[in-house]
């Protein structure tokens, strides 16, 4: 690796400054990634001057739930945080299967939610159990604080609603309903250490005579970005949480989803995996709405 | 792009080092440190032949930038040898033969002391997901499982 100025700010005052003053300067939090593009030279930005550990920023870090008003998820927080909190295990199981499922035990224990979520990756693991459960990104930035829906984060491949110089503070997600369930899955070759070839994240929540009052199906690594999969949470809407429904939404999710064809599988595997996929993920939220 | 001066205990010693902003926690502690047991495989978080344990937790050593080992507690492979005595983790890999050309050992090792710590008596697929970013070239992975088993006390 070519050198850099080192800077680790132990508040976010001074880490916003410091991006600012430094120009280009890349913040740094777990290292997964962006140590391993600098040390391939294979980046999509010019080799930083300077870099910006963001661990030391307590006001980055820490999970809390609340009842009433949700969870917030610092953006230092580790896979293995998150993958390990009994909060969002409980009531977040999307977002929990998401980040078990990054990497190896050792890149969950370094990997963020942050560097997750703001590489861009279209395969980004925890993108689809975030979309699905309506959460809120807090931005901090040379303008101010600011807050955006998941699904207007994410832009392109690589690329992300961050203005220069900001920098992802939280991830914050409400309280879930009553009768409501998640999850997520992926399709990888490989059980560890792998990268989505299809990833399938669904939130139901039911009514009482078990009809979908609210539905949200999310996909990653088959469009440019983590995409929701409107046409589908529309057909479902009201429908009851049935076989006969769930199997017309594989359908229509695989019929509306637009994937490439890559190294990791065909347009033609990725269409079919998505209908799959989706099934299940709906059969398995469902089931877990009913508090099974 | 001075060095950066940083505080750590490593195997229970503690140091305060200037470093090279841009060398990694495995180049500094294999070139500043000489502590050369733990490995460099791919160098890009794929193999685990540079798990390190710091803070507790299994790591990458190879991806962490070492300016970022400030303040942390990090234990080697050198740093299980109590007292002149191996480890139980080293002496099962011993007795099973769980080690062939051995370059992966060390990773191996440190990935069974973090995969014990957490649970005790581990089942296969416990011990396969624990060393899933594990890499042993030679294929040896059946006696390296019974490695783990043997340590944590378990039937082959």
């Amino acid at each position: 690796m070519r050198t850099f100025n080192f800077y680790a700010p132990t508040a976010l005052d001074e880490a916003l400054e410091l991006l600012r003053k430094t120009d280009g300067g890349r913040p740094i939090a777990g290292g997964t990634d962006l140590v391993v593009q600098m040390k391939e030279a294979a980046t999509k930005f010019p080799h930083p001057s300077s870099i910006i550990s963001l661990l030391l920023i307590p006001e980055l870090n820490g999970i809390e739930f609340d009842e009433s008003t949700g969870l917030r998820i610092g953006a230092t927080s580790t896979m293995s945080d998150i993958a390990d909190s009994a909060d969002i295990r409980e009531h977040y199981p999307s977002i929990a299967e998401g980040a078990g499922i990054v990497g190896s035990i050792q890149t969950m224990n370094m990997a963020t939610v942050g560097g997750n979520l703001c590489n861009g990756a279209p395969s980004a693991d925890t993108a689809p159990p975030f979309l699905v459960h309506d959460a809120e990104f807090v931005i901090t930035g040379p303008n101010g604080r600011r807050s955006l829906p998941a699904d207007e984060f994410f832009v392109g491949p690589g690329e992300t609603a961050l203005a220069p110089n900001e920098l992802l503070v939280e991830v914050r997600v409400p309280a879930p309903a009553d009768r409501s369930g998640s999850a997520y899955v992926r399709h990888t070759p490989r059980k560890q250490m792998d990268i989505a070839v299809v990833g399938v994240a669904a939130a139901v929540t039911l009514t009482n005579d078990d009809r979908i009052e609210n539905i949200r199906i999310a996909l990653g690594a088959v469009a440019p970005t983590p995409v929701r999969a409107t046409k589908t949470e529309t057909f479902l809407s009201g429908q009851p949480a049935s076989d006969e429904s769930f199997a017309e939404a594989a359908e229509t999710a695989a019929a509306e989803c637009n994937p490439i064809s890559d190294v990791r599988g065909s347009a033609e595997f990725r269409r079919h995996l998505v209908g799959t996929l989706t099934k299940r993920m709906l059969e398995r939220a469902a089931n877990r709405a009913r508090g099974g | 792009m001075g060095k950066v001066n940083i505080s750590f205990t490593i195997n229970g010693s503690s140091h305060q080092i200037d470093v090279e902003p841009q060398w990694t926690l495995l180049e500094m502690v294999r070139e500043q440190l000489h502590l050369t047991g733990t490995k460099e495989g791919c160098g890009t978080g794929d193999c685990g032949a540079c798990s390190m344990i710091v803070d507790g937790r299994l790591i990458t050593s190879c991806c962490m930038l070492a300016p970022q080992a400030d303040g942390s507690d990090v234990t080697t492979v050198e740093g299980l040898l109590a007292n002149g005595d191996l480890h139980p983790v080293q002496q099962a890999f011993i007795e099973t033969g769980g080690v062939q050309c051995g370059f992966c050992t060390p990773g191996m090792i440190m990935a069974t002391k973090a995969l014990l710590d957490r649970t005790p008596k581990p089942t296969l697929d416990d011990i396969r997901e624990g060393l899933a970013g594990n890499l042993c070239r030679c294929t040896g992975y059946t006696k390296i499982y019974e490695a783990v088993m043997t340590a944590s006390g378990q039937e082959i």
